[in-house]
């Protein structure tokens, strides 16, 4: 092996073969120079990074938000009841008569029923409706009630407060709040008020022999579809609602609401897309010429584009995993309160509840396919294009 | 040995702004020596030296490096003969800005994927052998011209090639720096190593370190002189 007239060793070790140690080094060297490079151009960089961590920002809160509130709804309505039977009126939700609970235990497979006694009241101080439920496992006197956090801290009302709700005569009836409920169960419980049975008859001047629903349970939840059909068949004025079908019905409104908001963000990923072609696709003469020269000075096309795939990549990694970690934070630590009003916005009373934080792989490939991906290709075809040239036409532009 | 059979180079051909740099040269280079390309701006110098180099392929012609065909390799193979065959100090130097002159100088290796010890350290013996010790860790920018066109050198290098190739090594230089260039050009040719140089510049080709002298003009050779080495 001849040897080195320069540095004296014998051969070079990387000539004429690369080894696998080798190669790891020459991709440390291509990573030290592509960090040097991003530190030479740091004003541009660093405003194309906050404009690729906002994007991801974006992305990525409303997709934790939406799957969170999914995953809580799910997890609320596994204690809801199997099937709940409403009696159908020219096609809209009327009372339903307290006889049919008898036939509803008749029938084969029906577990328990009970009739609930539901409705809404709209405070016109606040402009916000409540939901207002007689709760059956709790004594309540006639002129007791329970309110949820988000009212009690809309109206400002605690424990032993008196709370005035306009009935349907038209008379004003001072409740006694006797307690407040839990902020865990917020969601559905923050515009809520639990009245005795007497109290809510009386506050909407409700018939005594009827109910707004009945909530049933089924000896075999496998069966409960078809314990539903023969419900519809025994009294053809009913609906039977399973839970089933409420989860896929929540799942439907969040879907769409998320659907909006990224047709809302798309135009904002196009925005971003267009940046990031131009900042590839308009190399500075100074880039092009220093291609020139790397080429010039042994580098192939291949180092040029493995070079700048570092570049790519360390750029849109650290936009994406600073921009996944903001969203997260936002929320599941800070309730989503940028977001929350556009996807959860089915009341007045916001509720203020903490999701819980789970991490879904499809979701986080999704995220990545959307915002790394593209970003890597628009920058690379450019850089492609410019690295193939003669390094002597590159570097005189 | 190094030939070139009728070589042109044409820019920007069918253009309105055609430019045609090189026609028809055909040369023989024999290794080691210093062979100096002379002639006015314009008259083909650079763009010899870059075909030569590898830089950019001709439009006819064709070049052979030790009988093999260079001018139709692709691109690959190309890079690989100029990596391992050429070591180029440009005109303006061309060392990229924000990297220290250690940096500079190991640049061409980084593909190569050299154990960084072994890297650092046959930068490090160049820059000695060079003067520039001292500066290893300076940016690139605060050099003087002298400096700049050593660490040049050094880049050129560190890839040890049998052909080092200087595009007016000392058109930024004045008279002194000029010649110790020259004499660093000299020692490398010493070595074995085959050594071209464009330049207008009288010290350079009526120097003694040269042996040969093309001369171009309208990118054609209109004189090509051989001379016995001055005795050192």
């Amino acid at each position: 092996m001849a040897r080195c007239r320069v540095c004296a060793t014998v051969g070079h070790p990387s000539y004429p073969r690369m080894t696998m140690r080798a190669s790891l080094e020459r991709q440390r060297y291509l990573l030290d120079y592509t960090l040097a490079a991003l530190s030479r151009r740091k004003a541009r960089n660093l405003g194309l990074l906050l404009a690729y961590t906002l994007l991801v920002f974006l992305f990525s809160a409303v997709l934790l938000l939406s799957q969170g509130l999914r995953r809580e709804a799910a997890l609320l309505l596994q204690d809801a009841p199997e099937v709940v039977v409403q009696q159908l009126m020219a096609g809209r939700h009327a009372l339903l008569p307290a006889a049919w609970l008898d036939s509803l235990r008749q029938i084969r497979g029906v577990g328990s029923v009970k009739g609930r006694l539901w409705g809404y009241y709209y405070d016109p101080v606040i402009k916000a409706n409540y939901t207002v439920m007689v709760a059956p496992d709790r004594s309540l006197a006639a002129d007791q009630l329970i309110i949820g956090a988000g009212l009690a801290r809309a109206r400002r009302l605690g424990v032993a407060d008196y709370f005035s709700l306009r009935a349907a005569d038209g008379r004003a009836l001072p409740f006694k709040i006797s307690g407040v409920l839990d902020t865990h169960s917020e969601l559905l419980s923050a515009d809520l008020i639990l009245l005795s049975e007497a109290g809510f008859r009386a506050l909407f001047d409700f018939p005594p022999d009827h109910y707004t629903d009945a909530a049933l349970t089924v000896r075999n939840p496998r069966e409960a579809a078809t314990i539903a059909g023969k419900i519809a068949l025994a009294l053809p004025g009913s609906r039977p609602i399973l839970r089933a079908e409420l989860l896929r019905t929540y799942d439907a409104v969040f879907s769409w609401r998320e659907g909006m908001l990224f047709v809302t963000l798309g135009a904002l990923l196009l925005a971003f897309m267009i940046l990031a072609w131009d900042k590839a696709a308009g190399l500075s003469a100074e880039e092009k010429r220093e291609i020139g020269i790397l080429k010039a000075i042994g580098w192939e096309t291949s180092d040029i584009l493995a070079m700048k795939l570092w570049e790519g990549m360390l750029l849109s990694l650290t936009a994406f995993l600073a921009g996944y970690l903001l969203a997260w934070w936002q929320v599941f630590h800070d309730g989503a309160r940028w977001f929350a009003p556009v996807l959860k916005g089915w009341a007045v009373l916001y509720p203020d509840f903490r999701l819980t934080p789970a991490v879904d792989l499809q979701q986080l490939l999704v995220l990545l396919g959307i915002t790394v991906l593209p970003y890597i290709v628009a920058t690379l075809i450019p850089i492609w294009r410019a690295a193939i040239a003669d390094p002597d036409a590159a570097m005189r532009g | 040995m190094i030939e070139l059979r009728e070589v042109s180079k044409i820019f920007n051909q069918g253009q309105p702004n055609e430019c045609r740099a090189l026609c028809g040269v055909s040369l023989d280079l024999a290794r080691g020596g210093i062979t100096a390309f002379k002639g006015p701006s314009g008259s083909g110098k650079t763009t010899l030296l870059a075909l030569v180099g590898c830089l950019a392929r001709p439009t006819s012609g064709r070049i052979l490096l030790d009988g093999r065909l260079l001018s139709n390799l692709p691109e690959r193979f190309l890079t690989e003969v100029r990596r391992h065959t050429f070591g180029f100090v440009f005109q303006q130097f061309n060392l990229i800005r924000g990297l220290t002159v250690l940096e500079n100088v190991m640049l061409p290796a980084y593909p190569l994927g050299w154990p960084y010890r072994e890297l650092v350290n046959a930068a490090s013996i160049l820059l000695d052998r060079f003067g520039l010790a001292a500066k290893a860790s300076s940016r690139v920018e605060w050099l003087s011209g002298g400096e700049a066109q050593r660490t040049a050198l050094a880049r050129a290098l560190i890839n040890d090639p049998a052909v080092l190739i200087a595009d007016e090594p000392t058109a930024n230089l004045d008279s002194a720096l000029s010649r110790e260039v020259l004499t660093l050009l000299g020692e490398l040719a010493g070595q074995g190593r085959t050594v071209l140089v464009s330049s207008h510049d009288p010290l350079v080709f009526d120097a003694a370190q040269v042996d040969r002298v093309v001369e171009l003009h309208d990118g054609r050779i209109v004189r090509d002189a051989g001379r016995a080495r001055a005795p050192s």
